[in-house]
């Protein structure tokens, strides 16, 4: 394990310059980096080809490892993290140790960006390859680990991606742990009554999904639950999940909600976005899964100052249990799905709406709520100030959305779900007139286009122009909106009696926790960055981790289902496999240079290193399933002792005075 | 060598460390966004922004380099190892006072952090640093290097 040291003897590097299309050879000289390299000390080959990526370049670097001999292979392309994994497996089919390959990013972060200078470009893709050319001299075979995986999955977030993913991992046999924040299954689709295009009712195809996953025999439901803490990698995860207690008794508790009727604590209903009360004893919902009523200590009376426990006296049941403790369960899984869902934008700060100020001005979500039987108004849509059915309503499309001040990006839900909520209006009440202020109508999803046509066909008015501002006449409550006609190209004013904020979704509150905890970034937008943009969007960067639903982008109940059922079968790869192959990233430590110091032991944030004791002096020692390969261990020893395999002091330096001044 | 009194057409040489993690990710994403930035600098990637050894940034120094970017991810809590943003923190401090006893101005190397969805940043950091550099002129050990030849 000690042979640390590269073989500079009998090097044979070969070169392999790629076109990438024109994506590079269109910015930089490929010929001249390619003519260039061939004179570099210890390089047998350079060539250039179009695709080095497709079967006839990579054909081309294993017959020269085969013919040539070349035993170290640069290749000049695109980024490392496209195409690292390709090339290496070029290496292997070809008999070579695939650690002796070094890439030359020269696209992303050199043709792509210096478009506009050639020459100079071509001078850094010249020094870039020199740069590689350095490393690769000084590189050493590497071999891969094999390591057991534990054959279980961790869904994070209860709502319908969450569900789904936690079903098809269970249905494929491997035990799950679905961990959701709240006291019920749901999540936002819960929230919804009928869903678009299809205009069924949301409870009553979610709820069957709910009971599946809550009694299903290879699924652990943790309802009340948090992550808390993450470590370990691909196929070996150790998490922590924080349990608040519910303090009711699930298995006894008949939800007949005498509790609930009694309890003197009346707070906002946060699933009705305030729009109702609930009790400090609560269920979310006639179909919660677990059926269970749940105490939020935050707001109990006996929790908070001792006194009442109403709930105890009235429950026939006995479930009332407020002897429950917070508990912190330690679960060891190989794979993790991320389905933590997303939040409906705030609009209080676009104060030309007056949301907050003027009853009548409400949210989609919370519309929605309305059209909901179980809702507020038992189903009615209603204006907040008066009780009644408007004559005469607006929706305002891209709030929040599309809009620089606030997010760029289109949420893609709102325009269909004002369309619905435009039919919807239609059908309770076929006199009222209903406008639709849009920029864009994005109809793109199976069946969307039709059921846009169906509200056209139904009378719904289209305007297409954005809304400046809304005022609320004090005395009737009458709003009235002054916009563009852009089609039109005037501007006109007209009054209404309810506005609809077509809000967006936004990356839920705890986004920002959990992406630490977990260690994978966000996106410039706040949502999950996926692993790569086109061709691997239900993994996070870091392996082992998936996205599901809107954590990672806003979407539709069908685009959640399908990325949850594809970030499932992703997550499934590792458990199937029983095996993952750890990349040799932790230190090789030279025993007889280690001063037994211990700065590294101090240092490392995973504890991986510790000193043990030799016959005549204390040496550092890694566990390499701790380590995660940082090398702030052998940036920080004074001896040069703890050697990063993969970035060598070597390595490092040559690359440094290869390319210098 | 490239050179003037006025220094305004002398272009630095900037040698970049960037973590896997953010900085090079953000450098990957200026590329995939096609944002330009001066083609001064030459990167070399790392694990972490706390692998990079002060000694790299004095030998980069010597061997001619006009400037040294390291780069990584935000702290306090964005590193991808808990804590090597930190760490990388505290030997800057550190290789900016060994500097400036050295007679090196301390602002040809540069510490920033760019995280993975910061392809914007990136480009920005580079445009300010070369820009910085241009008018810092060329590094002293560079003159008596061309001079010694």
């Amino acid at each position: 394990m000690n042979d640390v040291r590269a073989d500079l003897k009998n090097l044979k590097i070969g070169v392999y310059v790629c076109h990438c299309g024109k994506n590079i050879a269109d910015v930089v000289d490929v010929k001249r980096v390619a003519d260039f390299a061939s004179k570099l000390p210890g390089v047998e080959v350079a060539r250039e080809y179009l695709h080095m990526c497709d079967d006839v370049g990579q054909e081309m670097i294993s017959k020269d490892i085969m013919e040539l001999g070349i035993n170290r292979v640069v290749v000049a392309a695109c980024s490392p993290k496209v195409h690292e994994l390709t090339f290496r497996d070029t290496l292997r089919k070809a008999g070579l140790n695939p650690y002796l390959l070094e890439m030359a990013n020269i696209r992303e972060q050199c043709s792509w960006v210096h478009r506009s200078d050639p020459d100079r470009a071509t001078e850094k893709a010249i020094d870039l390859v020199k740069m590689a050319v350095a490393k690769a001299r000084w590189l050493i075979p590497l071999e891969t680990k094999a390591v057991e995986v534990t054959r279980s999955a961790l869904v994070i977030g209860g709502g319908i991606a969450g569900i789904q993913a936690a079903l098809d991992v269970a249905d494929n046999g491997y035990q799950v742990y679905l961990v959701e924040k709240g006291p019920s299954l749901g999540g936002r689709m819960g929230q919804w009554s009928k869903v678009f295009p299809t205009m069924d009712c949301a409870a009553c195809i979610l709820t069957p999904k709910m009971v599946s996953a809550a009694q299903h025999p290879k699924i652990k439901l943790l309802t009340n639950s948090e992550l808390i803490e993450a470590s370990g990698s691909l196929g070996n995860f150790k998490v922590k999940i924080r349990k608040r207690p519910r303090y009711v008794d699930e298995e006894k508790c008949t939800a007949c909600g005498l509790c609930a009727q009694k309890c003197p604590v009346r707070i906002p209903n946060e699933v009705d976005f305030g729009m109702s009360s609930r009790k400090a004893i609560y269920i979310t919902s006639p179909n919660a899964v677990p059926l269970a009523y749940s105490i939020d200590g935050e707001n109990c009376l006996y929790l908070k100052r001792g006194i009442c426990r109403v709930c105890e006296r009235v429950c026939e049941a006995k479930a009332i249990d407020f002897d429950q403790k917070e508990e912190v369960l330690e679960l060891r899984v190989g794979s993790i799905i991320v389905a933590i869902g997303y939040d409906p934008f705030d609009p209080t700060p676009l104060e030309e709406y007056g949301f907050g100020r003027y009853k009548d001005v409400v949210t989609g979500p919370m519309l929605e709520r309305m059209t909901d039987p179980m809702g507020p108004t038992g189903g009615a849509i209603l204006r907040p100030s008066t009780g009644k059915p408007p004559r005469k309503v607006a929706f305002i499309q891209c709030v929040g959305s599309r809009d620089a001040r606030f997010n760029l990006y289109c949420s893609r839900v709102c325009c269909m779900y004002a369309i619905k909520d435009s039919l919807i209006i239609k059908e309770q009440n076929p006199e009222s007139d209903v406008y639709i202020f849009y920029m864009d109508i994005r109809a793109f999803g199976k069946g969307y286009e039709e059921f846009y046509l169906r509200s056209q066909e139904a009378g719904v008015k289209f305007i297409r122009g954005k809304v400046s501002s809304i005022r609320e006449d004090p005395r009737t409550h009458e709003l009235v909106l002054r916009y563009e006609d852009t089609l039109l190209g005037t501007a006109l004013e007209d009054s209404f009696d309810l506005v609809v904020l077509s809000v967006g979704q936004v990356p839920r509150a705890d986004t920002d926790a959990i992406s630490k905890i977990l260690g994978i970034p966000r996106s410039a937008d706040g949502f999950l960055m996926e692993a790569h943009p086109k061709l691997r969007p239900n993994d996070a960067v870091v392996d082992g981790i998936y996205l599901a639903g809107s954590a990672q982008y806003p979407k539709d109940i069908p685009d959640a289902v399908a990325q949850a059922s594809g970030a499932a079968a992703r997550a499934l790869i590792p458990l199937s496999m029983g095996q993952v192959y750890v990349e040799p990233i932790s230190p090789l430590i030279e025993e007889d240079r280690c001063g037994g110091c211990g700065v590294c032991v101090k240092l490392c944030p995973y504890g991986a290193l510790k000193l043990e004791e030799r016959e005549d002096k204390r040496v550092a020692k890694v566990d390499e399933v701790l380590c995660k390969g940082c090398g702030t261990c052998s940036a920080a020893c004074p001896s040069g002792a703890v050697r990063s395999r993969m970035f060598t002091e070597e390595q490092i330096l040559s690359m440094i005075s290869s390319a210098a001044g | 060598m490239i050179e003037n009194r006025k220094g305004d057409w002398f272009e630095p040489r900037i040698l970049g460390f960037l973590c896997n993690w953010c900085s090079y990710a953000a450098a990957d994403l200026a590329g995939m966004s096609r944002m330009e930035y001066p083609p001064n600098i030459r990167c070399v990637r790392v694990m972490c922004s706390g692998r990079v050894e002060p000694s790299f940034v004095l030998e980069a120094l010597r061997e001619g380099y006009d400037g040294v970017l390291i780069a990584g991810c935000h702290p306090p809590s964005d590193c991808h190892y808990q804590s090597g943003n930190l760490k990388a923190r505290r030997r800057y401090y550190l290789l900016r006072k060994l500097l400036r006893e050295l007679g090196i101005n301390p602002d040809r190397v540069r510490l920033e952090w760019a995280s993975a969805s910061e392809g914007q940043r990136f480009a920005e950091i580079v445009k300010d640093f070369t820009e910085r550099l241009r008018r810092l002129g060329p590094s002293p050990l560079k003159v008596k290097r061309v001079g010694a030849e």
